[in-house]
């Protein structure tokens, strides 16, 4: 690459900055940028790095609770566990690599949020993938699907930590913009957080790691435009990982953590150095100096601009305690690993990036970091919401086969068994998995103490565009939902929100209030958000993926023997039904396989209720009165009472239930709702339960018994009846025949 | 140092191995840094799974020659008890400890989950402890763990009794469909002609505590603790 002599209003508009911008960035330096400065300031404003125009709206989401040690603004929260121990972790987007190219795409995701976390001090001890895509009757998305999860794999089971969970969701609207959200957490002790922090004026600055190269330039600018025709073109803006050198990162970097030579460290994600200097100077309240003939690198004539602006993967920046070189380059090469001193700590507040003797950039740190622009985009509900919420449903036929219904529902990918995905993904690393992906919630023991960690990660994008705040609702309803039926106490939350472009008043809309929709459900589950990402400008070819907010939930199990599972655990057993039944048809997976609709009004989620409904299912599990808990969800009660019957690692069992009400019969049996819970418990328990439930207002039902080899239902004018081995081979296989 | 944990970078299954001995068995242990030339007075040794040296080459062909090799070779040649799980195994066919290799499974995908083996001989350190043709389940993690041998390798393997786990149905058959890997006659574990090697792809470490799901890998690492009390010092 050669530098332009220039900075021309075209080449300005290259790097995704406007006119407004430019004049901002003339201030703050009190000059013409040059081109190198053009595109640090480019990379550290995008959508992707500052969050300009989702700032005003995340302020609303609740941060602070008596656990929490560490909110947003870190590398990844930090959350008090007790017994002197604490969580780490984050979930970040990597949608628009993976589109480009797949598999290097996920795998260079999970390699980045696995350094937002032992970038603190924690080992990495599990990954969730909640993924989206196209149909996959379709060749493409086929292909992508197969190199998203297969990077995940190569990556994930190199580098060494366990993916335990994730979910799995196809839909046009992800056909041209397939999501890959990756959330990884960790555990440290509680006392030895470390922070992205430089300090100390005169404390040298290290670079760790791979070596720079011109790989995943701009990629943060990339992921801050929507995809036109000729995107994969794109390719050499996505990078090429090495799980090899961040498990030897990860080593290196934790046993150096053990002594206390480290100022603060921070790794080299998105914007590179950029990003690293910058900001750990800028929380650091200093300046920060480097010298790029010393980084090292692994190809000749890279200019100043590439190397400021390479997402060469595997690298890490710290400032240590002056003094302390010779015990912090000891460890790194006992790793094998490339460190070099690139650079010290200043107090003048200045960025000051030289090339040799010569300044390519001086640019104040705050500024650059935290002063970039925040914009109040305008909003507007689109005049088509309304068409859209529409459904008659006296106009769809009640069909007469519901057992067919039932079956197509349980082969439809959305609810299918997701093993053919996850048994290529090591789920069992370290010892901790004690229930393993397949239930509502992944959860795992912590050892040395009694506790348990249960994880769900849950976002249902069709909610999401039908009535954007009740989709938000719903993320964070559904994922606290999963970690109780699991036995856990939600804890605290991380969230990925993928949207279309925010320069779209309609897609500001739909983000401000799903976020709206989150910050009521946070603030009545107290699970305050510790972080996450913002993944704008998933379009393709000018149409936007639905509006998909994921939600990653961690909750903890006080005593691990409180590890509950979905399915049901022996004849005999008595099967009830927590919350309440509506019957409602909007947004559902039946009205869209079966009828090809996506509209209506979605479920709507009562809060208090909900909250109610979590506390009486938790009090009961702890009161070990609990065989089996899921939550109804996708496919409504129909689908959940099969998934109870059969998605264990033993053999099915049946069910016999009755369902009294006069709704018509597939809104009874696959109407999805909020704020309801099937447990299984023995028929000694039923009553103790309902009189918890009662005790809270909480209506409880009791559907049947577990029994019998077929699951039947019974309803005022329905009988359905299959068996359960005919629904178990329909679930197992509905998505391996697709991924063939 | 009773049991001695050798640590490649790149291996993940050490911590589990240590956590087995210390928190379950209660054992002396301790690692071994493939960078090292002495074993520390290990009495036994494991090679734990992982991605020794990255793999990105065949697996284990560069972990073989790691400054400690030499005196794994020599432990392992003068009748130590050495046990290879997974990456581990892949690490001993190709220091020559053991005979064959391990292919990229059939399906071309990784697999992880919980299989069943059959155990084939008791003739062995580690397997001394469990019953004719006892049926073990247990968890693999793998990429390329079926296993191969050329024809007369394998009837050298046969005639010598070293078959050690086969994969198996739950009730002990064994069937195409219990292979996980497509590994030749459903071949899980072998040890060598003297006996006191074993390798094996399951991870005995991920069973060794009913609330995993399994204690069936915890035969094996009695078996080997007896062994090194038995033997003279």
């Amino acid at each position: 690459m050669r530098e332009p002599r220039q900075i021309t209003p075209d080449l300005i508009a290259q790097h995704g900055i406007t006119p407004e911008e430019y004049q901002r960035i003339r201030e703050i330096l009190g000059r013409e940028p040059n081109f190198t400065e053009l595109g640090i300031f480019s990379v550290m404003w995008s959508e992707h790095c500052s969050y300009k125009s989702s700032r005003v709206y995340l302020k609303s989401l609740p941060t602070q609770g008596p656990c929490i040690l560490q909110g947003p603004g870190e590398n990844a929260g930090v959350v008090d566990i007790g017994e002197g121990l604490a969580i780490v972790f984050k979930m970040e987007s990597h949608n628009h690599p993976s589109f480009i190219e797949p598999h290097q795409g996920a795998a260079t995701g999970v390699g980045g949020i696995i350094r937002d976390i032992f970038t603190m001090g924690a080992r990495p001890i599990a990954l969730l993938d909640p993924l989206r895509f196209g149909p996959l009757t379709d060749v493409k998305s086929r292909f992508v699907a197969a190199g998203v999860v297969g990077g995940i794999a190569g990556y994930g089971n190199a580098v060494g930590v366990p993916t335990v969970g994730g979910e799995l969701h196809v839909s046009e609207t992800y056909a041209g913009n397939p999501l890959v959200n990756v959330l990884c957490l960790g555990i440290a002790p509680k006392d030895r957080i470390f922070l992205a922090r430089a300090g100390g004026v005169g404390n040298p600055v290290i670079y760790v790691g791979a070596k720079t190269g011109r790989d995943g330039i701009h990629g943060a600018t990339m992921a801050s435009e929507t995809f036109s025709e000729g995107s994969e073109e794109r390719r050499p803006t996505v990078q090429v990982g090495d799980p090899f050198r961040e498990k030897l990162l990860i080593e290196a970097c934790l046993e150096l953590m053990t002594g206390d030579a480290i100022v603060g460290i921070q790794d080299m994600g998105a914007a590179g150095l950029t990003c690293s200097t910058c900001e750990m100077a800028s929380r650091g309240g200093t300046g920060i100096e480097i010298d790029l003939a010393k980084v090292p690198l692994r190809e000749t004539g890279m200019i100043p601009y590439e190397v400021m602006l390479s997402e060469s993967q595997e690298r890490m920046l710290l400032v240590v305690h002056q003094g302390r070189e010779t015990e912090v380059m000891r460890i790194f090469e006992k790793w094998d690993l490339d460190a070099v001193i690139i650079g010290r700590v200043t107090d003048d507040g200045l960025m000051r990036v030289k090339d040799g003797e010569r300044a390519v950039a001086e640019i104040p740190a705050r500024a650059l970091a935290e002063e970039g622009p925040v914009y109040h985009r305008p909003l507007e509900r689109p005049a088509s919401q309304d068409e859209t919420q529409r459904l008659d449903p006296s106009r769809l036929p009640v069909p007469r086969a519901l057992d067919c219904v039932l079956l197509d529902l349980l082969a439809s990918p959305n609810i299918a068994c997701k093993r053919p995905v996850w048994q290529q993904y090591d789920h069992m690393l370290f010892c901790n998995t004690v229930v393993p992906p397949g239930s509502d919630a992944a959860v795992l023991r912590v050892q040395g103490t009694r506790k348990g960690l249960a994880l769900a990660a849950d976002g249902n994008g069709r909610y999401t565009y039908l009535d954007p705040y009740e989709g938000g609702k719903h993320a964070v309803a559904e994922a606290a939902r999963n970690v109780v039926c699991a036995g856990a106490q939600p804890l605290a939350v991380t969230n990925c929100l993928n949207f279309g472009s925010p320069e779209r008043p309609e897609i500001m809309w739909q983000f401000a209030e799903a976020v709206r929709g989150m910050a009521d459900a946070c603030r009545t589950f107290e699970t305050p958000v510790t972080g996450g990402n913002v993944s704008f400008y998933n379009e393709t070819l000018g149409t936007p993926i639905f509006p998909t907010p994921i939600i990653g939930m961690v909750g903890l199990l006080d005593d691990i023997r409180h590890a509950t599972t979905q399915w049901f655990k022996q004849a005999g057993d008595v099967i009830l039904l927590l919350g309440e039944r509506h019957g409602e048809l909007g947004g559902s997976e039946y009205l869209k396989v079966i009828h090809g609709l996506e509209a209506g009004l979605p479920p709507r989620v009562d809060l208090a209720l909900e909250r109610a409904v979590q506390q009486v299912c938790l009090q009961a599990i702890r009161a070990g009165l609990v065989g089996s808990a899921h939550d109804v969800s996708d496919g409504g009660l129909a689908v959940a009472l099969a998934e109870c019957c059969m998605t264990g690692p033993g053999a099915a069992l049946g069910a016999t239930v009755t369902l009294d009400g006069t709704i018509r019969p597939d809104a009874l049996l696959f109407g999805e709702v909020a704020s309801c819970i099937l447990l299984g418990v023995r028929p000694e328990a039923a009553a103790e339960v309902q009189a918890m439930a009662q005790a809270q207002g909480v209506p409880c039902t009791v559907l049947g018994r577990v029994e019998g080899a077929d699951l039947t239902i019974c309803g005022n004018d329905f009988n359905l009846s299959v068996p359960v081995t005919r629904l178990q081979e329909t679930w197992a296989t509905g998505l391996s025949r697709l991924l063939g | 140092m009773k049991c001695g944990i050798l640590l490649f970078p790149g291996t993940w299954s050490h911590q589990d191995f240590a956590h087995v001995c210390q928190d379950v068995l209660g054992c002396d242990w301790g690692y071994v840094w493939h960078k090292e030339t002495s074993l520390r007075g290990s009495d036994c040794l494991i090679l734990p799974g992982g991605f020794a040296h990255g793999d990105y080459l065949r697996c284990g062909a560069i972990a073989r020659f790691s400054p400690i090799m030499d005196a794994v070779v020599r432990f392992a040649r003068e009748g130590g008890p050495v046990m290879g799980s997974c990456n581990g195994f892949q690490i001993l066919c190709e220091a020559g400890l053991l005979p064959g290799a391990l292919l990229r499974n059939t399906s071309l995908q990784y697999r992880c989950g919980w299989v069943h083996i059959r155990t084939e001989s008791l003739e062995t350190p580690f397997t001394r402890a469990l019953t004719p043709a006892q049926v073990l389940k247990i968890p693999i993690s793998h990429g390329e763990g079926r296993y191969h041998a050329a024809p007369e390798t394998l009837a050298r393997l046969k005639a010598n009794d070293q078959i050690v786990f086969r994969y198996a149905t739950p009730d002990g058959r064994i069937t195409d469909q219990a292979n996980p890997n497509g590994a030749l006659e459903n071949i899980a574990g072998i040890c060598n002609e003297g006996r006191n090697v074993l390798g094996l792809m399951p991870h005995p470490e991920r069973a060794a505590e009913a609330i995993l799901g399994s204690e069936d890998g915890l035969g094996l690492f009695r078996g080997m603790l007896d062994a090194i009390a038995a033997r003279p010092a």
